[in-house]
């Protein structure tokens, strides 16, 4: 029994171990070969580098156009979320409260199109957004993602609001608060939880998404953060140095971000999947 | 105040005002273009001319005549396939072992939900560095055959690797959902079947399988429909090719309407699209609801 069970641990560990390499053999390839200089990449690709050389970043940084392309993706991310969560919760609270056939119908709707795949819409959304000229523009971005994340978010919401009491809010009409003031003084800082759900299922799509801004910004100093990554590769197709230091420059940031809130994200995902 | 009435004059204002700005760019957004496509499918519009004629199911018609989107098509079912398949059986045995208590457990579980956190361009890119620059140099330098070639060039085996760096890139995620569904199973039925004697691998299938049936399902639903669409690592790591070996549907629906200027037909063969994913989907989640024990 001691011996069966020492070897399912060791298993298990032997495991572990090949998947965690896995996992992140990749991303240690690029740190690593991101210092060096293309030649010594196409010569070798697993040695370490003999010296640290940082003009790989330095190029990459510049030819990226990084900065410029990073505020774009900080700016698109934070607008949509915030403006999602904000009206998300609005209507769904709406939805909830107020048992009127017309919010039944809009509710089936929204849920109803979460099936729909961009696929199907991308054809048509750019031929009305591009003929009226809505389009390659951060606010249109916005726009957009609000449209497209309006459902999820409004879903999770609904669920949230469902188990609030009522009597909570009935107390606050008593002492004379509006249905305004009611909703953003007494609901809405109770909905935290599911805000901060769908913040983070949001950002997690919204920063990396690329068939969307793709369409949508064509100006070269519109794009973000996954789009000029993407065009720089197309650019510089074989000059390995450069480009490992420009994805580890994607990377990175995002690495950091992880790390100080890793708890909330991997909780966010927990409850996005159940509801 | 009558909850239940329809709208009166003074609940507009409150429709207006909650639901107003959601349900406007909602519908502007998805439902008015998602009509609009169906429309579209009607006339033998390019994307440029200002006017179009009605050609009635002529769209559909070279949609489904068109070899070359079944090809993508049936590909991209075989893909799904696969994809759903390891990433399910990968992340179930991850979440398993790492809701079990072993050491480091929440640094490994962090760890293995990275990609997750690196949109797909990225990630396709970096695969693409790996396997046209690594694995070519692993497999020449110590003899092995089948990586000394990179895969991306061979129409045989870019398929696989397309699957491969999906099946890595999901399964953290789909691992997380597991940990939460194995974290709550029912602690009391476990004992309770500890005591009736259930042991070994009956324990497993008998009592564990079923009660994670729900998580089962999410993941399924998740791991189906993502992959059916994919696209950024299609475009990142193969880019279609070698000889659109590797076209998955989103690419080649994408070409026929941008690039080759066919936008009635596209968007037939996108509609169509929707058509298959809507049934997949609901079928699933239709037969596997069926299915679930309540704990």
């Amino acid at each position: 029994m001691e011996s069966k069970k020492l070897m399912w641990n060791i298993i298990k560990a032997v495991l572990l171990i090949v998947a965690a390499v896995f996992f992140i053999a990749p991303f240690l390839l690029v740190v690593y070969n991101s210092v060096k200089p293309t030649r010594e990449i196409l010569e070798n690709p697993l040695a370490l580098p003999v010296i640290f050389n940082f003009t790989n970043f330095v190029m990459a940084f510049e030819k990226m156009r990084f900065f410029n392309a990073f505020v774009n993706s900080l700016i698109i991310t934070t607008c949509s979320v915030l403006i999602t969560t904000l009206f998300a919760s609005m209507h769904a609270y709406s939805l909830v409260r107020n048992k009127w056939k017309i919010n039944r119908v809009v509710f089936l709707i929204m849920v109803a199109s979460m099936l729909i795949p961009f696929q199907a819409i991308m054809i048509p959304l750019v031929s009305i957004y591009g003929t009226i000229g809505f389009f390659n523009s951060k606010t249109s971005l916005i726009y957009m993602y609000l449209g497209f994340g309006a459902s999820m978010a409004v879903f999770i919401y609904h669920g949230f609001i469902k188990s609030i009491p009522l009597e909570l809010e009935e107390a606050a009409m008593i002492d004379g608060c509006s249905k305004y003031y009611t909703f953003f003084k007494v609901v809405r800082p109770l909905l935290k939880p599911a805000t901060m759900t769908i913040a983070i299922l949001n950002i997690l799509w919204i920063w990396n998404d690329f068939l969307l801004p793709s369409l949508v910004l064509i100006a070269a100093e519109q794009r973000t953060l996954p789009l000029s990554v993407f065009i720089f590769f197309g650019t510089y197709t074989v000059d390995y140095g450069l480009l490992m230091a420009g994805l580890m420059m994607t990377i990175l940031p995002v690495i950091v971000i992880y790390i100080i809130f890793q708890k909330y994200i991997i909780q966010g995902v927990m409850q996005g999947a159940i509801k | 105040m009558n909850r239940k009435a329809a709208i009166l004059p003074g609940n507009i204002k409150t429709f207006l005002f909650f639901s107003g700005p959601a349900t406007f760019v909602f519908f502007t957004v998805v439902i008015l273009p998602f009509l609009f496509g169906i429309y579209l499918t009607f006339t033998n519009w390019d994307g440029i001319a200002r006017t179009y004629l009605y050609v009635g199911f002529d769209n559909y018609v070279s949609a489904f005549q068109d070899q070359r989107f079944w090809n993508s098509l049936s590909l991209t079912v075989r893909y799904v396939f696969f994809v759903v398949l390891f990433t399910n059986i990968i992340a179930f045995l991850l979440g398993y072992v790492l809701s079990s208590g072993v050491r480091a457990q929440n640094l490994l579980r962090a760890g293995f939900f990275t990609p997750n956190l690196i949109g797909g361009i990225i990630l396709g890119l970096l695969w693409n560095f790996i396997f046209s620059e690594i694995f070519t140099f692993v497999g020449q330098n110590y003899g092995i055959d089948f990586l000394s070639a990179s895969w991306l060039g061979r129409p045989d085996m870019a398929f696989w690797a397309l699957v491969l760096v999906s099946v890595w890139q999901y399964s953290g995620y789909m691992m997380v959902i597991y940990i939460a569904g194995f974290m709550n199973l029912p602690k009391d039925v476990l004992e309770a079947a500890n005591i009736d004697g259930a042991r070994g691998i009956g324990r497993y299938t008998r009592i564990i399988l079923p009660l994670m049936l729900p998580s089962i399902n999410i993941c399924v639903f998740l791991t189906l429909q993502r992959s059916f669409m994919v696209y950024d690592v299609n475009l990142a790591l193969t880019a279609g090719g070698p000889f659109d070996s590797t076209q998955l549907i989103s690419m080649y629906v994408f070409e026929k309407a941008f690039l080759a200027q066919n936008y009635g037909v596209g968007q037939a063969q996108a509609f169509f699209l929707f058509l298959v994913i809507a049934i997949v989907t609901v079928t699933q989640i239709y037969f596997s609801k069926r299915r679930e024990v309540e704990a």
